[in-house]
C-alpha cells in the first residue's frame, strides 16, 4: 500500500462557454452540449501531482460521479498526471443533488482507500461550493477549505485560507478534505506523452450495487430539493453605445443622473 | 408562527447588512429567531430585534476562533434542537455556505445555495436563484427535512419591523471531532474604507484596460461610495487583490449599478455580474463583449472618459 493515497474528486461539466439549458425534467441538460473537466478542479488535480512529487510514495486516485461522458473528465486528470481513476456511473443517479451526489462520492471514496482528498474550491456548473465540507462531515474527517496554499508533510496539512476579512493559517492531521482555490497555482497542461500514457490507466467502474446504495436513495426522485420552474432571463437590452467625442464622461454623467442613479 | 433560524454575520458585534436583508425575508416565513456566535451579542441585539428577531440566542465559545468553521456548526446545531425551526436562512459567504451544508447533513434536510430571494409557499419556502451565469432564473423548494437555505449579498431591502428581540443564552458543546482543523494564526484585512465588494449598491471595477492603474477606478467610486472590483486578468496582473475579484472564482455581485472600466466581459467574468441592475462600460474595443449587456456604454479611453465622469459628478454636486 502507497503511504499517502490522494483522491481528487472531479466533475464533468457542460462547456460553460456554449449555451447552457435545462432538460424537460429540470435538471441540467448534459445530453447535446460539449463538456470537459471543470476547469476549477484541475488546481485541485495540480496539488495532488505536487504533493506526490514532493513525497516518494503517494499515489493520485482520480473520483467522479457522473453518466458515460464523465470518463472525459478522468482522461483529462489522468493525462496530466493522475495514477488511476474510479468512475460511478449508474443511471439511478441522474437528477442527484447535492446531498445524494456527495453520500455516493463518500461511499467511492471509502472503497477506494484515502489519506488525503482534494477538491475544486466549486463546480463551474452548479457552482454551490459545499460539496467539500458536506464531504468531510460525511467521512468525519477534518475540512480544510478554499486553501490558496498547503503543504502536507508527516501526515499533517498546513494551508493557508484567504478570506474576506483575514487570512487564516490552517493545520490538520491526516485524513482530511482539502479544497483549493484558483489561486494555489496554474494547473499544468497534459503532455502528449501524458496523454498516451492515460489511455493505459486503470479506471475502475462502480455502480451502486457495488457501493451498497439502494437505487431509491439518489437520483431526481429522491432528492433533497426540487426545481419548480427554470426561465430563461430575457437577454438584456442593449442601452445606448456611444463613441466618445471628447464628453463621454459628461454624457455619462446625464445618463446615471437621468436614471437617478446619482 | 413558526420559528424561522436566521444565522447572524457581524464584525465583533457589529451586524452585517447582509443579515438585516435575511431577517427581512424570514419575517415572510415565520418568526425570526437569530442565532448569534462570537462577542457582542449584547450590542448587536438591538438591531436584529429592530429587523423582527424575537429572540437572540447567543453563544461565545473559545473553538470559534480556535478551529475552522465546524464548532459553529454545532452551535448552530443546537439552536437547531432547541427552536425546532420551519426553515433555517444563512448567508451566502464561503463560511456560511460551509455551515449550512453540514448542518443540512446533520439535520436530513436539503439545502438551496445562493438564493437572489425567498417566498413562502404552499409547500414550504420557494427559494429563486439566477444559475447558469445568469443566464437563468429558477425556483426551487426542498423537499426533506427542514429547509436549509443560503442567500446572497443584496437580495433584499432590509426593512424595520421591531420585535422583542431579547437575548437568551444557548447551550453547545463543541464536539472533540470539530476541532480537527486548527487555525494556527488569523491575519486581519486591512481595510479600505470601502464598501464590501458583495454587498455595495455601487460597483466600479477595472480590467486589463486600466493597465496597472487602478486611479481612476478608485477615484470613481470614492466619488460614488463605491466598491472597486476588479476582474480576473486585472487581479492574475497583480493589479488589485483577489478579494475584489468579480466573476466565476471570485465574487459575484448584483448592485444597482456596476460600472465596468476596461473589461472586456469575459464569459467568467459575467457570471460575477450579470445581474447587475443597471450596466455601464468603458472600453476601447468596440467589439469587446461586455457591451452586448450595457444600459450604457462609453467606446473610448477610459483614461480621459472615466476622469471625466468623476469630474463631472463632484461639480454636480457642489
Amino acid at each position: 500500500m502507497k503511504t499517502l493515497r490522494i483522491v481528487v474528486c472531479v466533475k464533468y461539466v457542460p462547456d460553460a462557454t456554449c449555451d447552457r439549458r435545462f432538460a424537460d425534467d429540470l435538471t441540467v441538460d448534459r445530453d447535446d452540449l460539449d463538456g470537459l473537466l471543470s476547469e476549477l478542479d484541475e488546481y485541485a488535480v495540480e496539488q495532488a501531482l505536487q504533493i506526490k512529487e514532493a513525497v516518494d510514495d503517494a499515489e493520485v486516485t482520480v473520483v467522479t460521479v457522473g453518466p458515460e461522458d464523465a470518463l472525459g473528465a478522468l482522461s483529462k486528470a489522468l493525462s496530466m498526471g493522475g495514477d488511476k481513476a474510479v468512475h460511478v456511473e449508474d443511471d439511478d443517479l441522474h437528477g442527484s443533488d447535492v446531498l445524494g451526489t456527495s453520500s455516493v462520492l463518500a461511499r467511492a471514496i471509502e472503497h477506494t482507500g484515502y489519506d488525503l482528498v482534494l477538491c475544486g474550491m466549486a463546480s463551474t456548473d452548479g457552482g454551490m461550493g459545499v460539496l467539500p465540507s458536506i464531504l468531510a462531515e460525511r467521512l468525519g474527517v477534518p475540512q480544510l477549505t478554499q486553501l490558496s496554499e498547503l503543504t502536507v508533510k508527516d501526515g499533517v496539512v498546513t494551508a493557508r485560507r484567504d478570506g474576506d476579512l483575514a487570512s487564516e493559517q490552517l493545520r490538520a492531521s491526516l485524513p482530511a478534505v482539502v479544497s483549493v482555490t484558483d489561486r494555489s497555482g496554474e494547473a499544468r497542461y497534459p503532455s502528449f506523452k501524458g496523454i498516451m500514457a492515460a489511455k493505459k490507466k486503470p479506471v475502475e467502474t462502480l455502480d451502486l450495487s457495488d457501493l451498497g446504495i439502494a437505487a431509491d436513495e439518489v437520483g431526481l426522485a429522491a432528492a433533497w430539493t426540487k426545481v419548480d420552474e427554470a426561465a430563461q432571463r430575457p437577454p438584456r437590452t442593449v442601452g445606448t453605445i456611444l463613441a466618445d467625442d471628447g464628453s463621454g464622461g459628461r454624457q455619462l454623467a446625464d445618463f446615471l443622473a437621468g436614471r437617478r442613479l446619482v | 408562527m413558526a420559528e424561522v433560524l436566521v444565522y447572524v454575520d457581524h464584525a465583533d458585534g457589529a451586524v452585517r447588512k447582509p443579515t438585516l436583508e435575511l431577517l427581512t425575508l424570514a419575517r415572510r416565513i415565520g418568526e425570526p429567531v437569530a442565532v448569534f456566535l462570537g462577542a457582542g451579542a449584547e450590542d448587536a441585539a438591538p438591531t436584529l430585534a429592530e429587523y423582527g428577531a424575537t429572540k437572540v440566542l447567543a453563544a461565545d465559545e473559545p473553538e470559534f476562533v480556535e478551529y475552522l468553521v465546524v464548532p459553529k456548526v454545532d452551535a448552530l446545531h443546537a439552536a437547531f434542537a432547541h427552536v425546532s425551526p420551519a426553515a433555517v436562512l444563512v448567508p451566502s459567504s464561503v463560511e456560511g455556505k460551509e455551515i449550512a451544508g453540514r448542518l443540512a447533513v446533520r439535520t436530513g434536510s436539503g439545502l438551496i445555495t445562493d438564493a437572489v430571494d425567498v417566498e413562502a409557499g404552499e409547500d414550504g419556502p420557494v427559494a429563486t436563484q439566477s444559475v447558469f451565469a445568469g443566464s437563468y432564473t429558477t425556483k426551487s423548494r426542498i423537499t426533506k427535512g427542514t429547509p436549509v437555505i443560503t442567500v446572497k449579498p443584496n437580495s433584499a431591502a432590509p426593512a424595520a419591523a421591531p420585535a422583542a428581540g431579547s437575548v437568551e443564552r444557548l447551550a453547545v458543546t463543541v464536539a472533540e471531532a470539530s476541532k480537527g482543523t486548527e487555525v494556527v494564526s488569523r491575519t486581519a484585512r486591512e481595510s479600505t474604507g470601502r464598501p464590501e465588494l458583495t454587498e455595495a449598491a455601487v460597483v466600479v471595477a477595472g480590467g486589463r484596460g486600466v493597465n496597472g492603474d487602478f486611479s481612476a477606478v478608485e477615484a470613481l467610486a470614492d466619488s460614488l461610495g463605491a466598491a472597486v472590483g476588479a476582474s480576473r486578468a486585472a487581479v492574475d496582473a497583480g493589479w488589485y487583490p483577489h478579494s475584489n475579484q468579480v466573476g466565476q472564482t471570485g465574487k459575484s455581485v448584483s448592485p444597482q449599478l456596476y460600472i465596468a472600466a476596461g473589461i472586456s466581459g469575459a464569459i467568467q467574468h459575467r457570471a460575477g455580474m450579470q445581474t447587475s441592475r443597471t450596466i455601464v462600460a468603458v472600453n476601447k474595443d468596440e467589439e469587446a463583449p461586455i457591451f452586448d449587456l450595457v444600459d450604457y456604454g462609453v467606446v473610448g479611453d477610459l483614461f480621459d472618459v472615466v476622469p471625466q465622469l468623476t469630474a463631472e459628478l463632484d461639480a454636480r454636486r457642489r
